[in-house]
């Protein structure tokens, strides 16, 4: 394997006596589709928070593309290339769906000029491109998931994490969501897909690991990661 | 240049030249004493809505500011006899500095958290002054104006036409903030902080910058008050009514766009002006109550959101 993008080593994340993470270690490769599943409370969200400098591991390392990021806040990683999608969306509710996806243009790109035009194309891509102008919320569930992914696009990002874009949606807005991840993904950016809805999980990913109580119980092909025995019991009690 | 800051520019200088000229009128002179408060309480509200309207941080200690503006202009006035100039912009920068440490003690808190430890602020400076008696301590200390510069021919009237150029000045700070990627960024953290963070803004940053500048107008604004009452004592000066007045203006006004503090200054302080006069001063702080009860019922963007209500339903219909 070529040097991964993204390097978790022996990551640990307690919440008072409750540990979330415990001794996480998973490297992502340059253009990867990568799943992360597992049941409730298992700490998929907690590393990728971990990942995105909303939380702060309490050891271990996170490396991006050869840089120790994990003391780094989140604004940073952002800019350095890390985005994410929020898994209940957060809208920037008081502007338009236009001005949201300006807020990383500004920021991430530092584009002060023409990224009214970079943003349409943005929303085009999306397919979004109608709302443009419409305050973003007023926007149904699927748009607003698609806001977010337009949002975390519009930091340019070389690894996007989307968490649970698809919870909530029906077959063909799962659908929707899962064409325009593949197409990102074509272009050259690493996907990191949480979910739970696994028939979208085993279609995207080349490659799956499985959380329980904070730590990785198995590592595979999708085909691979639903017969084994500790995901189906992590997942069925059994 | 962007669109509308020329008309913005020149509507400005009209304002200010406006005023001006009107406090080289032969006016009586209690138009000036009511139309400097009017003006300091627009000021304060533009300084207050940096950080309230467009940041989303309630800021109870604006009296806190608007008084250590006010002793700092004392101090200097008493130690080195400083013109009123060096007295604002000593009273900006001091109160730019404190508006950072504050910041930076309290931003990690939010929503009413943070309110409340500004209030707190407004307690520690007055106990401060009290018992600072080269400042006047409780009982206060009787100012001698200094003698008149200008072409003015009170000193009352040349503080007012002061404050109506510190009020342009304010005014076109917030609306520079407003209109620029700052503003987007300020407004990106009242949506939502982590999505703001997600999406590359700095968020600590950029709230330290918001609260630096909204202390530093709410000094200035407090620097010129002793000198207009020829008087300074600590329990008027920070008084929480200036805090109420501002946070009160914003709402009124309308928090999303640099008008709204601007208009609601205008009108809430005005009214109480009058109502001081003609019905009782105890009245004022009532028309703060029933106007603030009006507005978030009634109008929640206040009299600037009605007003664009209004323009975009006239526009409509005129199609």
């Amino acid at each position: 394997m070529a040097q991964p993008l993204l390097q978790v080593k022996n990551v640990f994340k307690h919440f008072g006596g409750f540990t979330a993470l415990a001794d996480v270690s998973v490297d992502i490769a340059p253009g990867e589709r990568f799943g992360l599943i597992g049941p409730n409370g298992s700490g998929k969200t907690t590393l990728i928070n971990c990942v995105s400098g909303a939380l702060r591991n309490e050891s271990g390392s996170i490396v991006f593309d050869g840089e120790e990021i994990s003391r780094l806040p989140a604004y940073r990683r952002t800019r350095l290339g890390i985005a994410r999608s929020f898994q209940i969306p957060r809208p920037f509710a008081s502007m338009s769906v236009l001005e949201n996806l300006m807020v990383p243009l500004e920021y991430v790109a530092r584009e002060r000029r023409g990224e009214e035009e970079h943003a349409m194309a943005l929303l085009r891509q999306i397919g979004l491109a109608d709302k443009a102008h419409t305050p973003s919320n007023q926007l149904s569930q699927v748009e607003l998931r698609k806001l977010e992914l337009a949002r975390a696009l519009a930091a340019q990002p070389r690894l996007l994490i989307s968490d649970e874009a698809m919870a909530g949606l029906s077959g063909s807005e799962v659908d929707e969501v899962l064409k325009i991840l593949f197409e990102l993904n074509a272009t050259g950016i690493t996907v990191i897909m949480i979910e739970h809805i696994m028939q979208a999980v085993m279609r995207f990913s080349q490659r799956v690991v499985c959380l329980d109580a904070g730590k990785i119980i198995c590592e595979g092909a999708p085909a691979d990661i639903v017969k084994n025995p500790d995901v189906q019991r992590a997942y069925l009690g059994a | 240049m962007r669109k509308g800051d020329l008309v913005y520019w020149v509507s400005a200088a009209i304002v200010l030249a406006v005023l001006v000229a009107f406090a080289m009128s032969d006016a009586n002179e209690y138009f000036f004493f009511a139309g400097y408060t009017v003006l300091t309480v627009v000021t304060l509200a533009t300084a207050w809505n940096i950080l309230g309207g467009y940041a989303g941080y309630v800021n109870f200690g604006t009296a806190a500011f608007f008084g250590v503006g006010a002793y700092t202009a004392v101090l200097l006035f008493r130690a080195l006899e400083a013109p009123l100039v060096i007295q604002i912009v000593a009273a900006a920068v001091v109160c730019g500095l404190m508006g950072f440490a504050t910041g930076l003690l309290t931003l990690r808190l939010r929503g009413i958290f943070f309110a409340i430890a500004t209030v707190a602020l407004i307690f520690i400076m007055e106990t401060v002054v009290i018992n600072w008696r080269y400042l006047g301590g409780a009982t206060g200390l009787q100012l001698l104006r200094p003698d008149l510069v200008g072409p003015f021919e009170s000193y009352t009237r040349m503080l007012f036409a002061v404050m109506a150029l510190m009020a342009v000045i304010g005014v076109s700070i917030a609306r520079y903030i407003e209109v620029s990627w700052i503003g987007r960024g300020l407004r990106a953290i009242r949506d939502s902080e982590e999505a703001a963070e997600a999406s590359g803004v700095p968020t600590l940053k950029l709230k330290l910058f918001a609260c630096t500048v909204s202390g530093a107008l709410m000094g200035a604004a407090g620097a010129p008050m002793p000198m207009y009452l020829s008087f300074i004592e600590p329990f008027s000066t920070f008084n929480l009514l200036w805090s109420v007045n501002a946070l009160a203006s914003a709402m009124i006004g309308g928090t999303a766009h640099w008008l709204g503090p601007v208009l609601g200054g205008l009108v809430l302080s005005s009214l109480q002006q009058i109502v001081t006069v003609t019905i009782s001063s105890e009245i004022n702080v009532l028309v703060v109550g029933v106007l603030l009860v009006f507005f978030v019922v009634a109008a929640p963007d206040g009299i600037f959101g009605l007003l664009k209500k209004l323009f975009l339903w006239r526009s409509r219909s005129s199609r």
